[in-house]
């Protein structure tokens, strides 16, 4: 038996070829929308609209893209940091075509205004309870692995994989509680302002959730693997993780400020959010203490470049998310494009970046082969890097800009821009740079795509089927 | 004790970590109350308003349209009194949104005649040279599906007429989602 036999790869590689295929397609809407917002005549009535193509491009990403890179690289954690074989394969592979089909049902729905109107959450219910099986399904994988795992100690990693499994089903569950009308509609039980609590603790966790936990498993594991330099802290790990899932939940309501939602809650969330620094920072510290010493490998190791710059977004996007929710700043920022800069550096810079690493990692090993190309890679990353780049810094200029317009007032008290069009206007050059930004971003992923399909294809014809 | 031997303790302090903040800030509201205004001065939804904010919801009106005139002079200068919590008190779900790309349409009801939005609907740039709004002329062109209007209307538990069916007759897409538009901002009985 060779090393590698005792482990259970097949799954893994359906999920991380299903990610990348969902990604494409949640880029490319990504453009379109992007479009759409200069050049209105693209709007195709009625399926393709930016109203119903909106929550297509965010559902696509983060439930199509993001998501299966999450079961594909979880799988292959909780093997390796458990040194046992995964626990329900079979179940591993029914859960692989469930999640296809789902996906596919996911975008028809949305495409056809199917809708529960809430920011990430919009399926309707029918779907809500495939997703709930779904992710049911992937748990008892996961548990069950850890369960069953051979290395006593739980690594960092397994921590931030628990609390993904727990953390999404406490949120996706509570924020789509409907009372169904039909097979395609339904209505919150929640109503008003606790109805829109409820949606952005919700909103934010999926944040904390999809966007936090799941990359920081994978940085956790990739970071000392493959710099070989042990993790700098373990106790900043303990404290980071803990106050981390202690303390999100409280902050969603940092997306109503302003809003009629009672004061106390929008307060209380504020203050939380300020003290969201300590523990995002804690694992930026832990990533730049790890590297003393090897800072040289941001020029001879590919991966390091991918994975320091990731956590390097994360620890700006932990302070400027913070700074976005006190009152003044929202008072300025909030409602404009300066938010959408915000979350793609989020998505764009932390996320994608991190899993990328995870992939360049882990599918020449579950493939048994080397990465095809690093020339490559290093084109796929400053691609990106340069496409993010050009992406939030023209957003977040142009929502500073409409911000102060909504803002400017005469000495009398009338408005300086009484006319939205007024304001609005100028964002149509941002927007156009911001198509280009994403435009060079998703060259970059067709980079990726193509370095991981040649890498696959160059895999030894003999597998361990 | 080290929880990170022991996963089942884990998972279950993880969990509690996580239920804290959750029950506090979220949960323990709905039922204390300082979210929850009495409804009493909320009109309640016609059944073609229900069928228009439905048609809101299916377009995505949201992702560009915000419902919540914030309490800051610049804010009430251009949108009107700020919004309180009875006016969306028995919205299911509430349409609060989170992106101005357009305007805020909290109080647009109170703004402009019906006849400007059936206008506007149609060809946004015919109004506005530089708007970038899709055109939804298309929703006039569709009559109003009403097979389960009267269901919304016992789901939401909003109280109607035979005759409030009735209106429903004969009415577009367009007709309902300008009914919807027009009432708001007139969410309160005076």
């Amino acid at each position: 038996m060779t090393p590698d036999t005792q482990y259970d790869y097949r799954a893994i590689k359906g999920f991380a070829i299903s990610s990348l295929f969902w990604g494409i397609v949640g880029l490319l809407v990504g453009i379109l929308i992007s479009l759409q917002l200069v050049y209105p005549s693209l709007n195709f009535t009625p399926w393709l609209t930016y109203g119903r193509l909106r929550p297509l491009h965010t559902n696509a990403v983060i439930y199509g893209f993001t998501v299966p890179a999450a079961f594909a690289l979880f799988f292959y954690l909780v093997q390796r940091l458990g040194r046992t074989r995964l626990a329900f394969p079979r179940l591993a592979q029914a859960t692989l075509y469930f999640f296809n089909v789902a996906i596919v049902l996911a975008a028809l729905s949305l495409f056809a205004g199917m809708t529960q109107s809430k920011e990430y959450s919009e399926l309707e219910w029918p779907l809500d309870i495939g997703v709930v099986i779904l992710w049911v399904m992937f748990s008892i994988n996961i548990i069950g692995t850890i369960m069953k795992r051979k290395e006593e100690q739980m690594y960092v990693s397994l921590w931030y994989i628990l609390a993904t499994v727990v953390g999404v089903a406490i949120v996706y569950i509570g924020n789509n509680i409907a009372v169904p009308v039909s097979w395609f509609k339904s209505y919150s039980i929640y109503a008003g302002a606790n109805d829109a609590n409820v949606q952005w603790w919700f909103g934010h966790n999926a944040v904390a959730f999809v966007f936090t936990t799941l990359p920081l498993a994978v940085f956790y594991y990739i970071l000392p693997k493959t710099t070989n330099a042990p993790l700098y802290s373990h106790r900043l790990s303990i404290i980071g993780f803990w106050s981390l899932v202690f303390a999100y939940l409280w902050t969603g309501a940092h997306h109503l400020v302003y809003t009629p939602l009672p004061d106390w809650i929008q307060t209380v969330a504020i203050a939380f959010s300020l003290f969201l620094i300590a523990p995002s920072w804690a694992s930026v510290i832990n990533g730049y203490g790890t590297m003393k010493g090897q800072w040289q490998q941001m020029r001879s190791n590919y991966l390091v470049k991918f994975i320091i710059m990731a956590i390097t977004f994360y620890g700006m996007q932990t302070i400027q998310g913070p700074s976005q929710a006190v009152r003044t700043f929202s008072a300025l920022i909030h409602y404009t494009d300066w938010v959408i800069g915000h979350v793609h550096m989020g998505t764009m810079g932390w996320v994608t970046m991190t899993l990328s690493a995870g992939f360049y990692y882990m599918i020449p090993r579950i493939y048994n082969t080397a990465v095809y190309s690093i020339k490559l890679a290093n084109l796929h990353f400053w691609l990106v890097l340069v496409g993010q780049l050009i992406y939030s810094v023209t957003m977040w200029v142009t929502g500073l800009r409409q911000g102060a317009m909504w803002q400017a007032m005469e000495k009398d008290g009338s408005l300086v821009y009484p006319n939205f069009m007024q304001t609005l206007a100028p964002n149509y050059l941002f927007w156009n740079m911001r198509t280009v930004g994403g435009i060079i971003f998703f060259t970059g992923f067709l980079v990726f795509v193509y370095n991981l399909y040649k890498t696959i294809r160059s895999a030894p014809a003999v597998q361990n089927a | 004790m080290n929880v990170d031997k022991r996963p089942v303790t884990f998972i279950i302090l993880a969990t509690l970590s996580i239920l804290v903040g959750t029950l506090l800030t979220t949960f323990i509201p709905l039922y204390v109350g300082s979210a929850t205004p009495s409804v009493e001065k909320v009109i309640p939804y016609k059944p073609l308003d229900v069928e228009g904010r439905d048609i809101y919801i299916r377009e995505g009106c949201n992702n560009c349209h915000s419902q919540t005139v914030r309490p800051l002079p610049f804010e009430t200068a251009r949108y009107g009194a700020p919004s309180k919590l009875e006016e969306s008190a028995i919205d299911r779900p509430h349409l609060w949104g989170s992106k101005r790309t357009g305007p805020d349409l909290a109080r647009v009801g109170t703004k402009y005649p019906p006849t400007w939005h059936y206008m506007h609907l149609k060809d946004p740039r015919s109004m506005y040279r530089d708007s970038n709004m899709p055109a939804y002329a298309w929703l006039a062109d569709r009559n109003l599906d009403t097979t389960y209007t009267e269901r919304k209307m016992h789901v939401l538990g909003y109280p109607y007429t035979a005759e409030d069916l009735q209106v429903l007759q004969g009415k577009t897409e367009m007709d309902a989602l300008v009914a919807y538009l027009m009432r708001l901002g007139r969410e309160l009985k005076q």
